[in-house]
């Protein structure tokens, strides 16, 4: 009786109705379960993932770093994470104009190509990155940035280096070992490879630093022991750098940096899947698609050497933009005062007023916003604006001097004294 | 439960040996009930059209064929820069413009559509005299919307195939990646994103069919399937709900773009696809639940 089931003036129809909506309630028992069940996965899966911690014969601090440095892998493909989360206020797509801004000031025109290296780099510095990275041998190597249905790529084979950036379809080239900074550069100055982070790292060890084995770990499927740095001293942001070290291979394969205010990683990159096996040798064959715009690596010299300046701290270097190269010309070579952690990097502008309200109408504008984003101090230094990360601060004083490291406000103050 | 009592006085002894066959013969005169309705028709021209007024507009815009490399990274939908270089970019460009929007409404018409317009123009009851029995007629419901779910995303795809063709070069293409692979290649991966991009509807197909068991109203049920692809789409945009949002359908819709990377980037792949089979058993239940215990007065 299906249509009529529950037609309510049969006389039985009020038990009917009980006994139906106890079916009811049964049957919606089922979607239920199912989500109970996704559910469950969703939350038990990772904890489980992440209990077994392998069991690997112990080894010294010592030990650890020669296998990093002995560590020979030339064939290698793997996807990476990279989160980078600096405490900076959400740009958005201010960022980029900044860089943009700050690139094209080089050339003096737009001289910008999407596909240049550089307008990439600043991307990887905030947020969370989906990197692959494949190489073979020494003259091999590619690393494409994983992008919402585009992808951009630095190709490197032997002399020749590419950038592709899929979503605007533009190309970048570059030839030469010599010349090839501009694509190069990218793996170097912002290390992108836990490799390049760990010799970063571990180039900063001497007396200011404690270097132990902190237990070992499971990274990508892969047996790895963790090295655990801590600077010694006190005064710097920097809480703790640990490094996760395939126990096979000796290639780092995880770095996390957690700063000395505790909460979450500034920077926490590492693969999530990991081979060794040589690549298809297709991957790192770039011919330009047709009708691709291709830059070439020579028209971008200036715009490279600004953003190789850029990358290095990219967390105030945006600070800068409003200064224009002929104000950061000769005369300004950045010094570096104090030693290990606590090093400040300080560099005379030349410009006095410090946050320039007074320069062209747009950086003016932008000079203001950098200027309310940062705090106002007073020292015997006189006065400047302090602009902080949870990694990086820098103060710039009212007289044009930029004071940056990775060391607590307090410390910027005291050096900015100490220099008066 | 046995669905036999649910079957109605027309269940007569031995149906149940028949009913595969049946069921496929329900499903049959189902599919050609749907595709026949000019609803249908008007639905599948204006997906058609979707990719034949973007070859136009790139046509136009760059005359010539001169690269359109002008634009910006983030100016317009995915794939839209190498259109002039390969028409068969063309597809993966018209599959990205409608899967947000054209798509998800054609289909949240037919599931809505699916038991809500039966009862509402009093067929439902007919259906349910036939010794189907509920559940089964919810399968063929579910198996029709899915099957227009395919059928819609390839008139999107074969009619930017074929406008890709007439307007502009195709040939060895490029992938994201920046590797090379042939025509033949590319096709298949054409191919293999038309049946990505129609898996990625049928979690919604599910929502859908719940939606319509609730409503003996067409419209209604139509327009809250529409109206929660919109909202759950906007849901999706903002920042602060991110920890929810790899749980909302529409996420990974876009993933399937990772198909035309070198290698493939399965990731986001598995993980739509996984979504989706988790909407299509949640509300695929829900709905079972929900209409075979109704009372069907329409």
């Amino acid at each position: 009786m299906a249509p009529y089931e529950s037609d309510g003036s049969t006389p039985a129809g009020e038990a009917e109705d009980v006994r139906d909506g106890r079916r009811t309630a049964a049957r919606y028992v089922v979607p239920v379960a199912v989500v109970g069940v996704a559910a469950a996965t969703i939350g038990l899966v990772p904890a489980f993932a992440g209990s077994g911690d392998p069991d690997l014969p112990k080894i010294s601090a010592q030990q650890l770093i020669e296998k990093i440095a002995k560590s020979d892998v030339q064939q290698m493909s793997g996807t990476m994470k990279i989160s980078t989360d600096l405490g900076l206020p959400n740009l958005g797509g201010l960022e980029s104009s900044l860089a943009s801004g700050a690139l094209s000031q080089g050339g003096g025109d737009k001289g910008g190509s999407a596909a240049d290296p550089s307008s990439k780099l600043l991307e990887l510095a905030s947020g969370t990155h989906t990197l692959r990275i494949a190489a073979d041998g020494q003259d091999k190597q590619k690393i494409s940035l994983i992008e919402k249905a585009a992808e951009y790529s630095v190709i490197r084979s032997g002399d020749q280096v590419w950038a592709y950036d899929s979503a605007s379809n533009q190309a970048y080239h570059a030839t030469g070992a010599g010349d090839d900074k501009g694509a190069k550069a990218a793996p170097e100055d912002m290390p992108t490879t836990p490799k390049d982070f760990a010799a970063e790292a571990l180039k900063a060890a001497d007396k200011t630093t404690s270097v132990t084995v902190d237990g070992t770990a499971q990274v990508a499927g892969r047996d790895a022991y963790k090295l655990l740095i801590k600077p010694r001293q006190s005064g710097t942001t920097v809480g703790a750098i640990s490094i996760a070290v395939d126990a096979k291979t000796g290639l780092p394969l995880k770095f996390t940096l957690t700063p000395a205010s505790g909460g979450a990683a500034v920077v926490d990159a590492g693969f999530t899947q990991v081979s060794f096996t040589r690549p298809a040798a297709s991957t790192f064959d770039f011919t330009p698609p047709k009708g691709t715009k291709v830059t070439q690596g020579d028209d971008l010299k200036d715009g490279s050497k600004a953003r190789t300046h850029g990358a290095e701290k990219p967390a105030w270097g945006d600070g800068k933009a409003p200064h224009g190269p002929e104000k950061t010309a000769p005369g300004t070579e950045p010094r570096t005062i104090g030693e290990g952690w606590n090093s400040i990097v300080v560099l005379d502008t030349g410009s006095k007023g410090g946050m320039p309200s007074d320069t062209s109408s747009k950086d003016g504008a932008v000079a203001g916003f950098l200027g309310s984003l940062g705090d106002h101090v007073k020292g015997k230094f006189g006065s400047g604006t302090v602009f902080s990360t949870r990694l990086v601060n820098a103060l710039m004083t009212d007289d044009g001097k930029v004071y940056a490291g990775a060391v607590t406000k307090d410390a910027l103050v005291k050096a900015a004294d100490a220099g008066k | 439960m046995s669905q036999a009592e649910w079957a109605g006085p027309g269940r007569i002894p031995g149906a149940r040996r028949q009913s595969p066959l049946w069921a496929f013969g329900l499903l049959r005169s189902e599919l050609v009930t749907t595709l026949r309705r000019w609803r249908t028709l008007a639905l599948l021209a204006v997906l058609a059209a979707v990719p034949i007024l973007v070859g136009i507009a790139v046509k136009m815009e760059t005359g010539d064929g001169s690269g359109s490399g002008g634009r910006g990274g983030d100016g317009g939908p995915a794939f839209i820069a190498q259109i002039t270089n390969n028409g068969l970019f063309l597809v993966f460009t018209a599959l990205a413009v409608t899967l947000p929007f054209f798509l998800p409404m054609a289909v949240g018409v037919i599931a809505g559509d699916a038991i809500a317009g039966e009862a509402n123009s009093g067929t439902l009851r007919y259906l349910l005299v036939a010794p189907a029995g509920r559940t089964r007629l919810l399968l063929v419901k579910y198996a029709t919307t899915m099957a227009f779910c395919l059928i819609a995303t390839l008139v999107v795809a074969v009619s930017a195939l074929a406008m890709g063709a007439l307007l502009f070069p195709l040939g060895g293409l490029t992938t994201i990646s920046g590797t090379r692979i042939s025509l033949a290649d590319g096709l298949g991966r054409a191919l293999l994103i038309a049946l990505v991009v129609a898996a990625s509807l049928i979690g919604l197909a599910a929502l859908g069919l719940f939606v319509s068991t609730l409503t003996n109203s067409g419209i209604a049920a139509m327009a809250t399937t529409v109206g929660l692809v919109i909202t759950v789409q906007i849901l999706d945009q903002i920042p602060q709900l991110h920890a929810l949002q790899p749980y909302v359908f529409p996420h990974y819709w876009l993933s399937f773009a990772d198909l035309m990377r070198d290698p493939v980037y399965w990731d986001d792949l598995v993980r739509n696809l996984g979504l989706q089979a988790l909407y299509a058993a949640v509300f695929g239940s829900a709905a079972w639940a929900r209409f075979t215990t109704k009372d069907v007065t329409a």
